[in-house]
């Protein structure tokens, strides 16, 4: 049934260790980096925030201007795109959803490629991206409303065909900018980064994150009825439509506010769903935590390598295909895949 | 509690599949739903609940338009139990069964031990309690029919809707299903419209029966009277031979079909 059960560890040592995991790999990561600091010197530098030690001004600086945001990012996006993720593949009864399956990764980075071409501020281009990747969910969603009501199949063909727009608008934005300065950027964007992390970026995205995680959170145990067919998730009480409404615009919210900030991270979304069925099961109770937490491991260590295993930065969708893959491949050739 | 359909009519565009039905069943009664394929069968259980809506006419229970009934109170009450099909993902008996309790608890809310502990009591009693772990894409059709019940079981209805509950299984599954669904309207008083694709079964376990007709038309009433050989032919265009069968005291009703007549 599920993990707690089989080995007999009680909940709340479980979620105590769920919660911990992103914690310490922060912690560790904190600390590594071309100024590099022990894990004692981290805890004791954050310490130093609350207690009266004198601490190194430069070493705060390191720890609290450059690494401590964009830590806080890395974990925020892996665990809200984790989390969208799970509610997508619930929703659409399709282990091959992801949280781009709406259009919304493409309208976003239209938004911001867009904003980027007008040479316009970080915020703008957030603000940007953040609209249009809302505004492609509520095309997708309108699309597909016919009588008041929309199918499954009819949302993800709708998905499909926004995505396709918002790409061929991007190509179009690529094609008309400037190739010197304007093309290396829209591009290096593209591939995703969180070297732009600040407090003001976070303040303005996180609580869309955090607001959508909370919802499917929320609702965990929901998307396993929703993940029956239309007919049988009524019959049991659910409001079907209502309830696939909030959970889209949740999801959305979560991509396009991560799209918005670092821009595209490939693979986390599906990656980490399915690492998380194979450890604990279907029932999403247990897989929608422990996706969160997973997620947010994942993409602090990520991101950690991406700044600092060379002297350049490397983009953070390359690492997460070329180092998610294998591991992917490697637990699937294990398990078999449970889901099946 | 009394679910009566008054008047339903059901099509797409000008084509009416279903055309002023009217049937009730009452506490403990059991009615079988009767018809050649593609007649509107499972539409008509559709209708019925609501999940598609009449055209014309309504459905009632206890005198109540059910469109006027809360949706989380009507399905406190009727129990749906589709055709056993395969899901995406491999829940497991226990956690498919336990969603059952869905109606009884409010939106943002988990299940808790209780939920857990009617969702077992429900595998309890339908003899899958050895179940409990295995997957539900791992299931044979008869095992996860069986769970789809269960899991009816767990929202403690006055009324089973069970879609050709025993399709696609072996003979002795066939019996195991039929016999529970008597055994829950006899010992509970629980009410049960189950569409079949066989007489037989209707004879075995109901004691009402509707009969769809690919014309339009319906007949509807008492089993025995209406199941006859007349009637099948009509809707099926098959002669059947009905054959009562005495055996240590007990009746058993056979129906054989005969050859097919135009």
């Amino acid at each position: 049934m599920n993990i707690a059960g089989k080995k007999r560890v009680p909940i709340c040592i479980l979620s105590g260790l769920l919660f911990l995991l992103p914690i310490l790999a922060a912690v560790i990561c904190l600390g590594i980096g071309r100024y590099s600091l022990g894990i004692k010197d981290t805890i004791e530098l954050l310490a130093s925030h609350f207690t009266d030690r004198q601490a190194d001004p430069k070493e705060l600086s390191v720890l609290f201007q450059i690494r401590l945001p964009r830590i806080l990012l890395a974990g925020a996006v892996g665990a809200g795109l984790s989390c969208a993720g799970t509610a997508f593949q619930g929703l659409f009864s399709n282990p091959l959803a992801t949280p781009d399956t709406l259009g919304v990764a493409s309208g976003a980075s239209f938004g911001a490629v867009m904003m980027m071409l007008f040479n316009g501020s970080l915020l703008s281009i957030q603000i940007a991206a953040l609209v249009f990747g809302l505004l492609s969910c509520y095309i997708t969603y309108s699309i597909s409303r016919k009588n008041g009501r929309s199918g499954i199949i009819m949302i993800v063909l709708a998905g499909m065909v926004i995505s396709a727009v918002f790409e061929a608008l991007v190509s179009l934005i690529k094609y008309v900018a400037d190739q010197e300065d304007q093309l290396p950027v829209i591009t290096y964007w593209l591939m995703g980064s969180m070297s732009r992390a600040s407090y003001k970026n976070l303040k303005l995205g996180l609580p869309f994150i955090i607001g959508g995680i909370a919802i499917i959170f929320a609702l965990r145990w929901r998307l396993n009825i929703l993940s029956l067919n239309d007919d049988e998730a009524s019959s049991l009480g659910v409001n079907i439509h209502m309830m696939r409404l909030l959970i889209i615009v949740a999801a959305s919210m979560i991509t396009a506010s991560s799209v918005s900030m670092c821009g595209q991270v490939g693979w986390v979304g599906l990656l980490v769903p399915h690492i998380a069925r194979m450890i604990g099961g279907n029932d999403n109770r247990f897989v929608v935590p422990l996706g969160i937490s997973l997620g947010a491991f994942f993409m602090i260590i990520m991101d950690t390598f991406a700044r600092s295993a060379t002297a350049a930065e490397i983009p953070i969708s390359i690492l997460t295909a070329i180092i998610g893959a294998p591991v992917f491949i490697m637990l699937l050739r294990k398990t078999g895949g449970v889901w099946g | 509690m009394r679910f009566e359909v008054k008047g339903g009519s059901f099509g797409y565009q000008s084509e009416m599949i279903l055309d002023d039905i009217n049937f009730w069943v009452e506490d403990g009664e059991i009615l079988s739903v009767l018809g050649p394929n593609g007649v509107g069968k499972t539409t008509l259980l559709k209708c019925m609940m609501g999940l598609l809506k009449w055209k014309k006419g309504t459905s009632m229970l206890d005198g109540t338009d059910i469109s006027r009934i809360k949706p989380r109170e009507l399905w406190q009450k009727i129990a749906y139990v589709p055709q056993a099909r395969g899901a995406a993902f491999g829940y497991s008996a226990l956690d498919m069964v336990t969603l059952g309790r869905s109606a009884h608890l409010g939106t943002f809310a988990q299940p808790g031990k209780e939920d857990y502990e009617a969702a077992e009591a429900a595998m309890e009693d339908m003899g899958i309690r050895h179940l409990r772990d295995k997957l539900c894409t791992k299931m044979s059709g008869g095992e996860l029919q069986m769970v789809l019940i269960a899991r009816a079981l767990t929202i403690s209805p006055s009324m089973l809707v069970l879609d050709e509950p025993e399709s696609n299984l072996d003979f002795k599954n066939q019996l195991i299903i039929l016999e529970t669904i008597k055994a829950l309207s006899e010992k509970r008083g629980i009410s049960a419209v189950v569409n079949t694709h066989y007489p037989e079964h209707a004879l075995k376990i109901s004691n009402k029966a509707l009969i769809l007709n690919k014309n339009g038309s319906d007949l509807f009433g008492r089993a025995e009277e209406v199941i006859n050989e007349k009637n099948m032919r009509n809707a099926f265009s098959v002669q059947v031979y009905i054959e009562d069968i005495h055996l240590d005291g007990k009746q058993y009703k056979s129906v054989v079909p005969l050859y097919l007549v135009s």
